[in-house]
């Protein structure tokens, strides 16, 4: 048995001088950026706890104390490197989640006159 | 019988140059050269306290070991040499609503006699520096609670040159001062980074023989 042939976008054919009815069928750019969006925050997530899950402000440069073996003063020289902190995981995640819900904006359709 | 008493001038004078020599008080350069003097600040704030340390220290301090009250100073710091782990941060605290390193390029405190000497230790003293605190143009008497541990003959140990001699003067502290009393947002933001900042300083002063 032959089945008819159905468009992805558009499950009914348009009728003439009527807004199309909404489609049923998902967007492929939605579901890549909803992907994007959910491999961005895990990303993000992985990120940060793999730098030692730092619950405090993004370092751009890490604190690293020493002592001078003669006069036994503490000090602290500084290492170029980044440490995400909590900051970095909430943007991120906020951005990820952002995106995310874009997916779900759609056009808004002209109202007939 | 005129050669006895000119003698014994001699002895006493080169006796009374030695004992002065060892008496004097000694000059400590605080610009170390291996860079370890550095004041730490810290403030409490949201999600951590902000801390991070001022370099870029000079000045000197005046010390004899037998008159510890005598001891004076002043130590200077480069505002420029604020340092925080964040990046942000750090461009905030020299802005001109903070530190505003720019006009006010150095953060100071001078003192001239020590109160309240007590011994810690063999070469080892407690003692209060009263003096003038300046940071971002204000300055303001405090006083700051010191410990003084003098190191005879080390300043050549630790540059890795012992036939130099010399001695060393390490001195530390704690104080805390109101941002607010040196013009820092006074009243401002109190509730997301605390009003009173906390400062500890350890410096080494290096006096090499002259």
């Amino acid at each position: 048995m032959d089945l008819p042939s159905r468009p992805m976008h558009s499950p009914t054919t348009p009728d003439e001088g009527s807004a199309p009815p909404p489609p049923t069928t998902m967007d492929a750019w939605r579901i890549l950026v909803r992907g994007a969006a959910v491999i961005g925050i895990l990303f993000v997530f992985a990120f940060w706890s793999a730098k030692g899950y730092n619950k405090g402000w993004s370092q751009n440069q890490v604190p690293v104390k020493n002592i001078d073996p003669v006069t036994e003063i503490e000090f602290t020289t500084y290492e170029k490197r980044f440490i995400p902190g909590l900051d970095y995981l909430a943007g991120g995640t906020v951005l990820g989640l952002a995106l995310f819900a874009a997916t779900f904006l759609r056009r808004r359709s002209p109202k007939p006159a | 019988m005129s050669a006895l008493p000119t003698t014994l001038r001699s002895i006493a004078f080169a006796g009374f140059t030695i004992i002065s020599a060892i008496a004097a008080p000694k000059t400590f350069d605080l610009k170390d050269p291996k860079g370890v003097n550095a004041i730490q600040f810290k403030l409490d704030s949201i999600l951590e306290p902000i801390a991070g340390t001022a370099g870029a220290i000079t000045g000197t301090v005046t010390f004899d070991p037998a008159a510890v009250e005598a001891t004076s100073g002043k130590v200077s710091a480069a505002s420029s040499s604020i340092v925080v782990p964040n990046a942000k941060m750090n461009e905030h605290l020299l802005s001109a609503s903070w530190v505003d390193a720019e006009k006010h390029p150095e953060i100071s405190f001078a003192f001239t006699s020590l109160t309240d000497v007590k011994p810690a230790g063999a070469n080892k003293w407690t003692a209060t520096a009263a003096g003038q605190f300046s940071l971002k143009g204000v300055t303001k008497e405090i006083t700051v609670p010191v410990s003084l541990t003098y190191l005879e003959g080390q300043f050549g140990k630790r540059v890795n040159k012992p036939e130099l001699g010399g001695d060393l003067l390490v001195v530390r502290g704690e104080f805390s001062i109101a941002r607010g009393d040196y013009g820092i947002k006074p009243g401002e933001n109190e509730d997301k980074v605390a009003p009173v900042v906390q400062l500890t300083f350890a410096l080494v002063g290096s006096a090499p023989k002259s």
